[in-house]
């Protein structure tokens, strides 16, 4: 039987079956893709499990978080990182106390007052600021407190050094969010007849808080792995010392520096123990500044 | 209270660019004038330069005087901060403080200026919020943010946020051009109610608009692409609409071009 003229469809079909060519092509991204994220989560899942299998034991040790290694001989399954979790909260701290308001400031004369030359200068500073190496912070502070001010090696010295690294990075974050803060609340803040610094205080750090807790809090969470500054500007110490300008003190990164020194079993699990118990540190603030961010969010319900 | 706002020979510029040139304009009180023109014709740039809201930009700046109850805003030695405390101003889309309740938006003019007394803030909040029709619909709900409202909510907030300080002039930036009919209906009749007790000058796209709640209109134009703005000619909405002076405001408002 044949079709007559009326019945054949007056037009081809507008949509056609994908090519086999398409569905190669397709397959193919498809694969790579996923390849390439199965290759870079597996050296993050290997450092995180290898940490975890090797460091667990000395975390659940009674000892781990309460006492140091005062009196501990190398070798032996006792003490813990109690000196160096103390040494590692208060210079990261002590940092955090001077660069974010100095960072803030920055970020508030370059959103709101910067113009001209010295925005320019002080955006160039920053951006250079925020590409020096860790050991040339180090170095630069060992130059002008050490050698030139004549101080001893403190950890007062290494906060120092942390707020070089710091700073940048508060800057920077504070920058973008006050500039994610819309002109027209500035403009209704005046048109209500608000000073300018009113207007800075009251509307427009508000807006921006939780952009800006959330950066400073990153950026507190990087310095605290930091290793060149504690290597050159204060010494190693067995036990506890509360005193940040006097005598030495032993952060987390100090601490598995030296005891990569110490090549008995104990010495071993000491390390892993510390690289875990830092990582988890710095996931805690990680965890504070969500938080912090969520609790400090513009709430529109 | 209402005070009559007179602009003489404002020249205004950004940066090298002469934006305005030549306008002279009287406001009285207690009603409403309504600016209209083209687009880029300069009609907010004027307005801007009525409360120096303008310098707040970059590299802008104006000549002329323009003159608030007979005295300079722009004499040296006036505070800026002062001139926006007594000429307010309501902007395009509305901008309510994201991290403030509907109360601490309406009153954070006079909050953040000071005013400590909590009866008194609670008795400012309600009447500015009944004098922008809103206090009926937010009054359960005065602790919840800004941005819970609806657009035109969040628009007659900003302007209750506006008149809870009393300023003597209300300027308003196409305060309707964000909203829907209906909540342009409601700010239109709150204009209307409004000028019994404020000046007010409105930037408007809609010459309906501009009809129906003013008094006055004012017709901007620019002779071509870089060239300033200028005021074409003010008078009476009625004359304006139905008789205009000027053959280039007819062709404006018959829509022969614009």
């Amino acid at each position: 039987m044949t079709t007559t003229e009326l019945e054949r469809p007056a037009r081809p079909p507008v949509f056609h079956h994908l090519s086999t060519g398409r569905k190669a092509r397709n397959h193919l991204a498809t694969v790579l893709v996923s390849l390439a994220f199965l290759i870079a989560l597996v050296p993050l899942v290997w450092l995180l499990a290898t940490v975890v299998i090797k460091g667990w034991r000395a975390l659940v040790s009674p000892d781990w978080f309460t006492h140091s290694l005062k009196g501990v001989l190398p070798d032996q399954f006792a003490g813990g990182i109690y000196h160096a979790l103390y040494g590692s909260l208060a210079q990261a701290l002590v940092c955090a106390v001077i660069a974010v308001p100095i960072g803030i400031l920055a970020a508030i004369y370059l959103v709101e007052y910067g113009r001209g030359w010295l925005a320019r200068l002080t955006t160039f500073m920053v951006d250079i600021l925020s590409g020096v190496p860790s050991i040339v912070a180090a170095l630069f502070i060992f130059a002008l407190w050490i050698s030139t001010f004549g101080l001893e090696q403190s950890a007062f010295a290494v906060s120092l050094a942390l707020v070089l690294l710091m700073l940048p990075v508060v800057v920077r974050s504070c920058e973008e969010m006050l500039r994610l803060v819309p002109q027209e609340l500035r403009e209704a803040s005046y048109a209500l007849g608000i000073p300018k610094w009113k207007t800075i205080v009251r509307v427009v750090l508000p807006t921006a808080l939780s952009g800006i807790v959330t950066g400073s809090m990153l950026a507190l969470a990087r310095v605290l792995g930091e290793t060149a500054p504690v290597l050159v500007l204060v010494g190693y110490s067995q036990s506890i010392n509360f005193n940040i300008f006097d005598g030495n003190m032993t952060s987390l990164p100090l601490f598995i520096y030296n005891q990569f020194t110490n090549p008995t079993a104990a010495g071993q699990l000491r390390i892993w123990g510390a690289a875990l118990t830092l990582i988890l540190l710095v996931m805690l603030f990680n965890l504070i500044a969500t938080v912090i961010s969520r609790f400090s969010a513009i709430k529109t319900k | 209270m209402a005070k009559r706002l007179d602009a003489k020979d404002l020249n205004i510029y950004y940066g090298k660019f002469q934006a305005v040139a030549e306008v002279t304009l009287a406001v009285p009180p207690r009603n409403v004038t309504a600016f209209i023109g083209p687009s880029g014709c300069g009609k907010s740039t004027v307005l801007r330069t009525l409360n120096r809201m303008h310098e707040v930009t970059p590299g802008a700046r104006v000549e002329g005087e323009v003159l608030l109850d007979g005295e300079d805003i722009y004499a040296g030695g006036v505070d800026p901060v002062d001139v926006r405390r007594t000429i307010g101003m309501v902007f395009q889309r509305p901008n309510p403080f994201p991290t403030m309740s509907i109360k601490d938006n309406v009153i954070a003019g006079l909050r953040l200026a000071g005013v400590r007394d909590k009866s008194r803030l609670d008795e400012v909040a309600e009447r500015a919020l009944r004098g922008a029709n809103l206090w009926n619909e937010v009054s359960d709900r005065l602790n919840k943010p800004g941005g819970s409202l609806s657009g035109g909510q969040q628009q007659r907030l900003c302007i209750a946020r506006a008149i809870a300080v009393q300023p003597a002039v209300l300027l308003m930036d196409e305060p309707c051009s964000a909203l829907d009919p209906i909540s342009t209906l409601a700010i239109e009749d709150l204009i209307a109610e409004l000028k019994k007790e404020y000046t007010i000058v409105i930037v408007t796209h809609n010459m309906q608009q501009a009809a129906r709640v003013s008094d006055q209109t004012a017709f901007f134009n620019l002779a071509g692409v870089g060239q300033p703005g200028k005021l074409i000619e003010i008078d009476d909405t009625e004359k304006i609409f139905s008789n205009p002076g000027q053959q280039a405001t007819e062709d404006y408002i018959s829509g022969r071009f614009g």
